[in-house]
């Protein structure tokens, strides 16, 4: 399919940029038009690629992300120059910190123009450098093909991340031939998949020794797509698991061994599960300050096994003792071949009163919260109940703050990609759009977006872009009307002073009357005897968006905790209740 | 001071000294000096860095450098084993009484003289941080006017090339999808 090469083709450099994107396998867009972009959505308008146009950039970016995050595609987001670019810095940002393969298109001012202060103009490569795996600018037409196809390789391979094409009008309007490459050449883009054999014996070595395993799961296990080896792995050794934030789905909730989430809200089973482990199996995960609370403290009796594609999360905040650099399918397949044989040799690991140990911590403090005495609305009641009745196969989306750490804690997960958040930037605003692009990439799947009354009202616009284009995601709204998390904080860190966080969002606006307007279904609900019903009735609807109105009790807090910068051996699970171990189990 | 010189080989991509340069930033990672210039291949600029790691070990300066996608190749020169060298240009305070005790400490360290005015001597000097800072010093009491220094550069003794390549990989790309 080579047609003629640099200037005096037969197609215009707009053409190519379509053209390359379809031979990426592209087959929906997020974006905006606009000045410099525009010669680009001309021949947008005959390709089969499904353009959705959103209502704000920075929601195309969080549906691209939301997209890759649910279908394991690269998902992509296109926007103009200058305000156009600079709306999806903050899903770039998102992206780079949580590894999601995504492509960003960005138009730029035309070449000659670059430099000038021109209309429009913002250097978006510069911008975007620090929040991008890379970034490229094209002004030469002729290299469009060859950039597309290193950014969409980038992208996708080795650790996931956001790349970024920034083309000039200049180039999109110039005349040129297309040529999609059959290789590519990036001297220095190298990743490293197949672990080495000397540190999977190692490793093997330290897990037969072992007596307090744990298997310290991250995001990395999600986008490896590691799970089934995962479930192989960890029922093989029997070794205890922790899902981070990232990873809920990676290991079923249901799972005996699963202790649940570690860190700043985590349980207090997989919180004690690491700190007091003899060995911890780091798969796809990178020792998160809301994972490790004070890091000095973290674990001390631990040793680390510390298995990543990225060899510059090894060692960064934890020294490992096992250094693995490899995708964290192919560690845990060599792992269960190495074990197996040492097991058919008749070593196995002896971890009978850890598990035990463990277990027993798990059922001690289970996950919990108190009724309001008022007979309010419990938020973790109504994620409860949503986790129930929607199902395994259900997509969760969710912002950031109290909202976020319910919906992790309560709803259980069982399925790899069906919860997605903003982990590593904490992006308020993140849910709506995300659960559109989940919902577009996953037309067959129930799609429900979590959200705060704050959150909510960053980025709610798109419910108009889900409602005219027919995708009908469902949006639990948790509305405690204030920036519930920094309440919290404020009701213990700061005197009960609340300071900017009260939003009266149960008076304005009126949720149900802002979903009606945008053509969405709108639905409350504030006692807990019309949650099941509620819940079932927006079930039904499945023609369009759905917002229901949780109007929850405004003084429930977040629990267990880890207070920001304390050790994990502080962890409260509640308010100056601190969990006492029965260590002699040990 | 903790002191490491590191050569960067990168594809010389237009952005790709930001990049590193900003990498260093935001890492909190300290250069001390840095040059970049082409090599003997069309394709590949070598920088030298000079990087203070007193707070953070060399070893993630290194990993996250090489994420950087355009950096192919990273090597610790140990001053041992390589030869280190800067360049300064430094205009020295010089009359007739004083010039020649000026340029007998020129030919002294064998720097040399590139432009001369009635009170003053520019003088070229080449040589290792330790050989400069000495000269520096010996000059210093005439009165430095003005002083320009280049980044450190270094190469490895020996015959053995770090720019040595193989054919680059290439990645093959999965057919156009509307072929």
């Amino acid at each position: 399919m080579s047609e003629q090469h640099g200037s005096g083709g037969t197609i215009t450099g707009a053409q190519s940029l379509v053209r390359s994107l379809e031979a990426a396998g592209v087959t929906d867009i997020f974006g905006i038009p606009g000045g410099a972009i525009l010669p680009a959505y001309d021949p947008l308008m005959d390709s089969r690629i499904r353009h959705i146009l959103v209502r704000h950039e920075q929601g195309a970016g969080h549906a691209a992300q939301g997209y890759a995050a649910a279908t394991g595609k690269v998902g992509v987001c296109m926007a103009t120059s200058g305000p156009g670019a600079t709306n999806l810095v903050t899903p770039l940002a998102d992206a780079h910190m949580d590894s999601v393969p995504m492509v960003a298109i960005t138009g730029q001012v035309g070449a000659s123009l670059i430099g000038t202060d021109a209309f429009q103009e913002a250097d978006i490569r510069g911008i975007t450098m620090p929040i991008t795996k890379h970034n490229f600018l094209v002004t030469d037409p002729a290299d469009i093909p060859a950039r597309v196809a290193e950014a969409f390789h980038i992208a996708s391979t080795g650790r996931p991340g956001p790349v970024l094409v920034d083309v000039t009008k200049s180039a999109l309007q110039s005349m040129t031939g297309f040529d999609w490459p059959t290789e590519l050449v990036l001297p220095g883009y190298r990743p490293v998949t197949r672990p080495h054999a000397k540190q999977i014996r190692e490793a093997a070595r330290l897990i037969l020794e072992a007596r307090k395993p744990v298997l310290y799961v991250g995001g990395g296990t999600i986008r490896s797509g590691a799970h089934r080896e995962l479930l192989t792995f960890a029922e093989l050794t029997g070794i205890p698991v922790v899902t981070t934030l990232m990873a809920r789905g990676a290991f079923p909730d249901s799972h005996p061994q699963h202790l649940g989430m570690p860190g700043m809200h985590g349980t207090v089973a997989a919180v004690a599960g690491l700190q007091k482990s003899d060995l911890i199996i780091s798969l796809g995960a990178r020792f998160d300050d809301r994972v490790t609370g004070n890091l000095d403290s973290f674990a001390p009796g631990a040793k680390v096994i510390h298995a990543d594609i990225d060899p510059a999360e090894i060692g960064k905040n934890r020294h490992a003792d096992v250094p693995i650099v490899g995708d964290v399918r192919e560690v845990l397949v060599d792992l269960i071949t190495t074990l197996r044989t040492e097991a058919d040799a008749g070593h196995t690991g002896d971890y009978e009163g850890w598990v035990a140990f463990c277990a027993g911590v798990k059922a001690k403090y289970a996950l919990g919260y108190e009724k309001p005495a008022d007979g309010g609305l419990a938020p973790q009641y109504v994620l409860e109940r949503l986790g129930a009745i929607s199902g395994p196969d259900t997509i969760f989306t969710a912002g950031v703050g109290q909202h976020q750490m319910w919906a992790a804690q309560f709803i259980g997960y069982e399925l790899p990609n069906t919860w997605l958040n903003s982990g590593g930037l904490g992006t308020m605003g993140y849910s709506v759009p995300a659960a559109m692009g989940a919902q577009v990439g996953m037309p067959d799947s129930v799609v429900w977006a979590v959200d705060g009354d704050g959150c909510f009202q960053m980025t709610n616009q798109e419910l108009a872009t889900c409602a005219i284009n027919n995708i009908p995601i469902k949006v639990a709204v948790i509305n405690n009307e204030s920036l519930g998390m920094v309440r919290q904080w404020q009701t213990l860190f700061y005197n009960e002073r609340y300071s900017n966080t009260d939003l009266h969002s149960k008076r304005i606006p009126d949720f149900v009357k802002l979903a009606e307007a945008y053509g969405c279904v709108g639905l409350a609900c504030e006692s807990p005897e019309d949650v099941d019903a509620t819940i079932a009735k927006a079930m039904e609807i499945n023609d369009v968006p759905v917002v229901v109105d949780f109007r929850v009790h405004r003084d429930a807090m977040v629990w267990p905790m880890v207070a920001a910068g304390t050790s994990n051996d502080d962890i409260k699970y509640a308010r100056d209740l601190a969990p006492q171990f029965d260590e002699d189990d040990l | 001071m903790a002191q490491h010189t590191l050569s960067v080989l990168v594809e010389d991509k237009p952005g790709v000294l930001a990049r590193i340069a900003a990498l260093f930033s935001r890492r909190g990672f300290n250069i001390t000096s840095l040059a970049v210039g082409p090599t003997e291949h069309a394709e590949v600029s070598r920088m030298t860095i000079v990087v203070d790691v007193a707070s953070s070990p060399l070893e993630q300066v290194t990993k996250q450098l090489n994420k950087l996608v355009e950096v192919i190749k990273i090597v610790e020169l140990e001053s041992s084993g390589s030869v280190h060298r800067e360049l300064v240009l430094v205009k020295v305070g010089a009359t007739a009484e004083n010039r020649g005790q000026v340029l007998d400490l020129v030919q002294l360290f064998r720097a040399k003289v590139v432009d001369i005015a009635t009170d003053a001597v520019t003088i070229q000097i080449v040589g290792n941080a330790d050989k400069i800072a000495d000269f520096l010093r010996i000059v210093e009491p005439f009165g430095v006017r003005e002083l320009v220094q280049s980044g450190m550069v270094a190469i490895g003794r020996g015959a053995r090339s770090i720019s040595e390549r193989g054919k680059p990989v290439a990645v093959p790309v999965p057919p156009a999808a509307n072929a």
